[in-house]
């Protein structure tokens, strides 16, 4: 998987590095890692849009870290050194948030912090930052963090939607419809509707896609 | 009465699985069959049962506003709760690694049960989420954060029994082929949760 020096920096191999979780790897509904953040921050679209953010920095900025100390780093004693710069990377995305957006982030309250734990993170360090150069490991990461984004992304859209009728807080559903007698489904802001809306997202994407399917 | 609250609270109220969603990674990879989910559930409830009461006496001694006054009046002012992340996730990696090696040592048949399940724990999110839920809930005394932290430990195994149990059995159902395995494991998981949610309100 190495990159030669005399090769263009958006190769044919980079670029599926970027692509790749997009669809046919995606962290969330094919590798199943991250579940754990993913679920609780899609009751509105602003959430899991900085909460994207968050994590793409996050998984890019460590991916490049690691890559760059992979071979100094004994290892027996890597995990605990990915965990350190891990959290370190959070703080940082932490306090940013909390600067200069601060109601999103009393909203994602704990959920920051879990990045940290998000097996996004730890599972792309260990597979693929430990064995490649920088630069792949960043396009890895923004990948990947991409991948994990849209999906957020996808299940907060129907779930404001549905459940509050509003996109980034701004009404959608006109006044007439609720005079009509339209209700907002309020089960959709409660948490098991996240794992269902999941559970939709992967059963579309697998019957679209059936080398995915298991057996 | 106050412990009780917490306890049952932690169990089926605020079920880390079912309304937080923590440790969901580790939850669905490890609910294949119910011996291996009943091993790792309790590891989790005991090492939930050891890192919330260290972390809460570490967040009240040391990180929080004012809590370094012990040492002194010119230490009072001092906030390091910034700090807590980091200072949680290497707790907790440290406590998993000397459970683990205590437990080998006195304790081999446990080890034997729970062995290659704890490594596993340092990074599931259920425990570093009970410590930071912990901080933002600030219980009274270390007391109730014990009772928090074991309570959702229970939370947690029951989830993770529950869907391995239904797991083996939907083996043997007719689910549409694209559907199968995560998808509807993510299904039931969600109807699951809305079962749970019929406790909500109960207070003792």
């Amino acid at each position: 998987m190495s990159t030669t020096a005399a090769e263009p920096l958006f190769s044919k191999k980079n670029k599926k590095l970027l692509s790749d979780p997009l669809n046919d790897n995606n962290p969330i509904t094919v590798q199943v890692l991250g579940i754990c953040s993913a679920l609780a921050i899609t009751v509105q679209l602003k959430q899991a849009v900085v909460m994207a953010l968050s994590v793409i920095a996050v998984v890019a900025c460590s991916n490049v870290i690691i890559s760059l100390i992979r071979n100094m780093v004994p290892n027996r004693v890597r995990i605990i050194v990915q965990l350190v710069i891990v959290a370190a990377l959070v703080i940082l995305v932490d306090q940013i948030l909390k600067a200069f957006v601060y109601d999103v982030s009393k909203q994602l309250s704990v959920f920051v912090g879990l990045i940290i734990t998000n097996c996004i993170v730890m599972g792309r360090l260990e597979a693929f930052a430990l064995g490649n150069k920088p630069w792949p490991s960043f396009l890895d990461g923004i990948g990947n963090g991409l991948g994990y984004g849209v999906i957020l992304v996808i299940v907060a859209f129907f779930r404001e939607l549905l459940g509050s009728g509003k996109i980034w807080g701004f009404k959608l559903i006109p006044n007439s419809f609720y005079e009509a007698g339209y209700f907002n489904n309020g089960l959709m802001i409660l948490p098991p509707m996240a794992l269902i809306t999941v559970g939709i997202i992967i059963w579309v994407q697998r019957s679209r896609n059936n080398k995915l399917i298991e057996k | 009465m106050e412990y009780i609250n917490i306890f049952v609270k932690g169990i089926f109220i605020e079920n880390m699985i079912f309304a937080y969603f923590l440790g969901m990674c580790s939850y669905l990879a490890v609910s294949k069959t119910v011996k291996t989910a009943t091993g790792l559930g309790a590891a989790v409830i005991f090492v939930l049962g050891i890192t919330v009461p260290i972390n809460y006496l570490l967040e009240n001694y040391i990180l929080k506003e004012g809590a370094l006054a012990w040492l002194g009046s010119e230490y009072a002012t001092i906030d390091l709760s910034f700090l807590s992340f980091i200072m949680f996730i290497a707790v907790i990696a440290a406590i998993v690694q000397l459970v683990e090696m205590s437990v080998e040592k006195f304790a081999p048949a446990l080890y034997g049960a729970l062995g290659i399940f704890l490594p596993l724990i340092a990074v599931n999110c259920a425990i570093l989420g009970g410590a930071l839920f912990m901080q933002e809930r600030q219980y009274a005394n270390v007391g109730e954060a014990t009772v928090f932290g074991l309570g959702s430990g229970v939370g947690w195994f029951l989830a993770i029994v529950a869907i391995a149990a239904i797991r083996e059995k939907i083996r043997y159902s007719n689910v549409p082929a694209p559907l199968k395995g995560l998808g509807i494991t993510f299904i039931i998981t969600g109807l699951m949760g809305i079962a749970f949610m019929s406790f909500m309100g109960i207070e003792l």
